[in-house]
């Protein structure tokens, strides 16, 4: 969820795709399934100070798969923090703006914001309610610093421990098939148990640590389990069918599905009301006083200038991030996240606008003004378009 | 590694030219270019008929990532485009020396160029890029 693409100016791409990994001139960090994406063929680039596959020959291709069938990406560069202690959900009702008070049962997880006191966004995550004294969260893989040193800052008044689990690495299998057939791997018992997840839900089965999560609009799994069965694992899943799947794919399914970039769509400059994240903020109870908080209410009262919609383009050409938005009456924006849609076989974007921003809108593409609508994310959801692909007849 | 016929002429900036029997040229974007593009979704072709000079941006080819512009590096008149790459641009991935050639060009300054370079020296650069 961290949007670090390396761009450089190579002579006729004026802007180069992705910067190819070259491990004579520099290395990143490399996940348990780095010897693995080399031999499957991908495609590596630096991500975030990582070495992560993009592509294993067809991004395009890789994408279908995962709306169609399934297909499995390495996300072990993301950053597992184990939290304990007894005061971790007082501790946690500090840090987040969305309420762990809603994590009633065992396994349930949440997604949220972390914010500084300005309200502006530290990093988006998930947290997973296990036990009263354990809770396991993920962030991103380019915060990981930044955000350890946050969390162990405030967690130190709760006197609870953060332990980052870098040892382990994290598989996300996601496509209609994709339970059906990573739980083909385990016993039937356990199966079973797997199959029985409701989303946003998570168990310890088998020694996996399995999460009915993901980041591509479909259903599927996150599965963490240890770096040394993570190989293994990714074949099983191959030979089965499951597509490999690298992070150029993840890009276009996470937006088409109208997920926010960390680093793209928001970050610390911007805070959750003008990030498409209202959502995930939980101003009830008032009694709750969460770092951000008094800034979110001052934001709120005066109404929030800026909002984050979804952009889908009629005329022929692709949205990308930091092109600049024309509202009619209104004022400018700008793209805060843009791409080629595979599945809708048309542009389709995020985009920073002002308040009250709705209808047509032009989009400044490479010096030409094209023609943009607004819409609701998300654009793709379960395999199906969730916005009118034709302009309506008669545009108010 | 890299697809790089002999039989062409390379640019720095990873265009192919091909000399036709009539003296016309053919020109194309390399196969290490498609692959560092990654899958085409978008291909804009010059109008026939337009006249470039040499070093001109005649052609715009996007994928997925990102929008690249395609030079020729010649000077000439374009006499042919292939436009049957707005229906189909993934042609440029799966045959960028053949169905995947962008523009006919008739030269107006004759087939050379110090900005032309064999396969040879092409292979070179590209190994030079860590392609």
């Amino acid at each position: 969820m961290h949007g670090i693409w390396r761009a450089g100016l190579p002579p006729f791409l004026f802007l180069r795709p992705w910067r190819a990994a070259r491990p004579e001139v520099r290395m990143g960090r490399r996940t348990p399934l780095y010897e693995l994406h080399r031999e499957l063929g991908a495609r590596m680039v630096d991500f975030g100070g990582w070495d992560m596959p993009v592509h294993y020959g067809s991004q395009i291709e890789e994408h279908h798969a995962v709306r169609r069938e399934a297909g499995v990406f390495d996300v072990s560069h993301m950053c597992t923090i184990d939290l304990r202690g007894e005061q971790t959900r007082a501790f946690l009702s500090r840090l987040l703006a969305n309420d762990p008070g809603k994590l009633r049962r065992p396994g349930k997880a949440l997604y949220s914001c972390m914010l500084n006191e300005s309200g502006g966004v530290i990093d988006d995550l998930i947290v997973c309610y296990l036990t009263e004294s354990w809770f396991r969260m993920v962030v991103n893989a380019g915060t990981r610093e930044k955000d350890l040193e946050w969390i162990r800052q405030h967690a130190q008044a709760f006197g609870v421990s953060v332990q980052e689990r870098a040892e382990l690495a994290t598989l996300a299998v996601q496509g209609p098939r994709a339970r059906e057939l990573t739980t083909r791997l385990l016993s039937k018992e356990g199966a079973a148990a797997a199959l029985a997840l409701e989303p946003f839900n998570a168990a310890e089965v088998e020694g996996w640590f399995i999460s009915r999560t993901g980041y591509t609009g479909e259903d599927g799994f996150e599965v963490t389990l240890s770096a040394e069965d993570a190989p293994r694992v990714w074949r099983e899943l191959n030979a089965l069918g499951v597509r490999s799947c690298g992070l150029g794919a993840r890009d276009t399914l996470r937006l088409e599905a109208g997920m926010n970039l960390y680093g793209s769509d928001m970050d610390e400059s911007t805070h959750p009301f003008e990030s498409n994240l209202g959502w995930t903020v939980a101003m009830e109870p008032a009694s709750r006083d969460f770092i951000g908080r008094a800034a979110l209410e001052a934001v709120r009262a005066a109404g929030s200038p800026r909002t984050l919609v979804g952009l889908v383009l009629d005329d022929r050409g692709v949205l990308r991030s930091h092109q600049k938005v024309i509202v009619p009456a209104l004022g400018t924006g700008e793209v805060t996240s843009g791409t080629f849609s595979p599945t809708l076989e048309r542009s389709i974007a995020l985009a920073r606008v002002p308040f009250g921003t709705a209808g047509r809108v032009q989009v400044d593409v490479r010096g030409r003004l094209l023609n943009a609508r607004v819409v609701r994310p998300p654009f793709v959801r379960f395999g199906r378009p969730q916005i009118p692909l034709q302009p309506a007849e008669n545009p108010s | 590694m890299s697809n790089i016929p002999t039989d062409l002429q390379y640019t720095k900036s990873h265009e192919w030219v091909r000399t036709l029997p009539d003296g016309s040229v053919e020109i194309g974007i390399t196969d290490h270019a498609q692959h560092a593009l990654g899958d085409l979704v978008f291909v804009e072709v010059p109008q026939t008929g337009r006249k470039l000079t040499a070093g001109e941006a005649c052609a715009v080819v996007e994928s997925v990532k990102a929008a690249s512009d395609v030079y020729t590096p010649l000077a000439g008149e374009v006499i042919a485009a292939n436009t049957e790459l707005a229906s189909a641009p993934e042609r440029v991935n799966a045959d960028p020396y053949g169905e995947g050639w962008l523009l006919r060009l008739r030269p107006s300054g004759g087939t050379t160029s110090p900005e032309l370079m064999s396969a040879s020296d092409y292979e070179a650069l590209v190994r030079a890029e860590g392609g």
